[in-house]
């Protein structure tokens, strides 16, 4: 295959004739090793950076006084309880009670994300007719032991789609656990 | 009759523009290319919509998976201080060539007591699946608190060392970065042990490595 010709006719006197060379290299070989070196580069290669999602918790200090703890309004605080198997558990209000009375619901835009973002649209009428515009609904995140992993990134993912004013992770309580068995969802 | 005259046709072909493509395609992927760390744990994690990317560098990042928790920490210089530190609180001696293995190690996930061990092995052999059993963390024998703890404490004794010979500007100090990488399918309670060690020292800020997704979920 190689036609690189690189030898003179001996040089035995006589007329010295430049020889005609045939200047195309097979590049065959080249090209295998380029491609075999392009597919390791590929599968070596991590081309996505990871996402991350930011996460804030409150800070947890046993020592500090809590009188500086700013009061929710019980009417915007809205509660959410992961129980098991991605099913989940919602209600407005304080836990005994509520405004609006515990309601299950799964994952997803049309479980809890409609949920959701019509608690926002509730927050906010509340929240201006307090004479705070600026402010809305509050979701608090209970994850109970049967939670797995992706069901806290889901919902955190809802808050992020839907916005509330604010949002924070919290302590499932045993009386909050209780209602997750009664329903079922334990 | 007449002969049909079959025309003889060179089978070759010009590879040149072919050899020039391949080469392009290679400078590309060598130059983008951050090559893969080789991972004593793999995760699957969840997908989010958040598009915020995770910083390309000084993120200590602690991977969960079925209950076992791995801790990887940013940069040689501050994988060795930690050590340092971590051999001084437990007592642990560790000789120069374990430091400088130690320090070329990304990701590892053993009880203190068998690092040693782990420190001998080759790096093939040593991300094998399951032999990494992760890092102790419950309360009575909490090494990932002290783990977390001590590399946010070298980092910050290393930065402050740099800014003070004038390499860095003060302005670029700041806390080691700490990312959660979770399974998808582990247990709430792990996790939450984790944000609990986290915010036990006060980290109350952090990052949860996820993949990506659109909103139709």
């Amino acid at each position: 295959m190689a036609e690189l010709n690189t030898g003179g006719d001996g040089g035995k006197g006589g007329k010295v004739r430049s020889k005609k060379m045939n200047p195309g290299v097979d590049l065959t070989a080249m090209v295998d090793l380029a491609f075999l070196l392009i597919t390791f580069f590929m599968l070596t290669t991590t081309l996505s950076k990871p996402q991350s999602m930011p996460l804030a918790m409150p800070d947890k200090d046993p020592e500090k006084k809590i009188e500086d703890n700013t009061k929710i309004p019980e009417e915007r605080l809205m509660t959410i309880l992961i129980g098991s198997n991605n099913r989940v558990l919602w209600y407005m209000g304080k836990f005994d009670t509520p405004t609006i009375p515990p309601t299950e619901t799964v994952f997803g835009k049309n479980g809890i994300r409609k949920d959701l973002l019509k608690n926002v649209k509730l927050g906010k009428t509340l929240a201006a007719k307090d004479g705070k515009p600026d402010q809305g609904l509050v979701v608090n995140i209970k994850a109970s032991d049967k939670a797995s992993y992706k069901n806290l990134v889901d919902m955190l993912d809802e808050m992020a789609i839907t916005d509330p004013q604010l949002y924070a992770i919290g302590d499932i309580t045993p009386g909050e656990i209780d209602l997750l068995k009664k329903t079922g969802l334990y | 009759m007449a002969k049909v005259k079959v025309s003889k046709k060179s089978t070759r072909i010009d590879m040149t523009a072919m050899c020039d493509v391949a080469f392009l395609l290679l400078s590309f992927f060598i130059m983008t290319a951050t090559a893969k760390q080789p991972e004593p744990k793999v995760v699957d994690t969840p997908a989010s919509t958040v598009l915020d990317k995770l910083p390309e560098e000084g993120v200590a990042t602690i991977t969960i998976g079925d209950k076992s928790v791995f801790f990887t920490i940013p940069g040689k210089e501050l994988r060795r201080e930690t050590l340092k530190r971590i051999s001084g609180i437990y007592k642990v001696p560790f000789t120069e060539q374990e430091y400088e293995t130690f320090s070329n190690m990304e990701g590892f996930g053993v009880p203190l007591n068998q690092l040693k061990g782990l420190l001998k092995l080759g790096v093939n052999e040593r991300n094998a699946e399951g032999l990494q059993k992760g890092i102790p963390y419950d309360s009575v024998n909490n090494q990932l608190r002290d783990w977390i703890k001590e590399a946010r404490e070298a980092n910050k004794t290393l930065l402050n060392e740099r800014i003070q010979s004038g390499e860095l500007e003060p302005t670029a100090f700041k806390d080691l970065d700490i990312a959660i990488k979770g399974d998808a399918k582990e247990e709430y309670p792990t996790v939450k042990r984790v944000i609990d060690i986290l915010q036990d020292q006060k980290k109350n800020r952090f990052f949860l490595v996820t993949g990506l997704r659109n909103e139709n979920f």
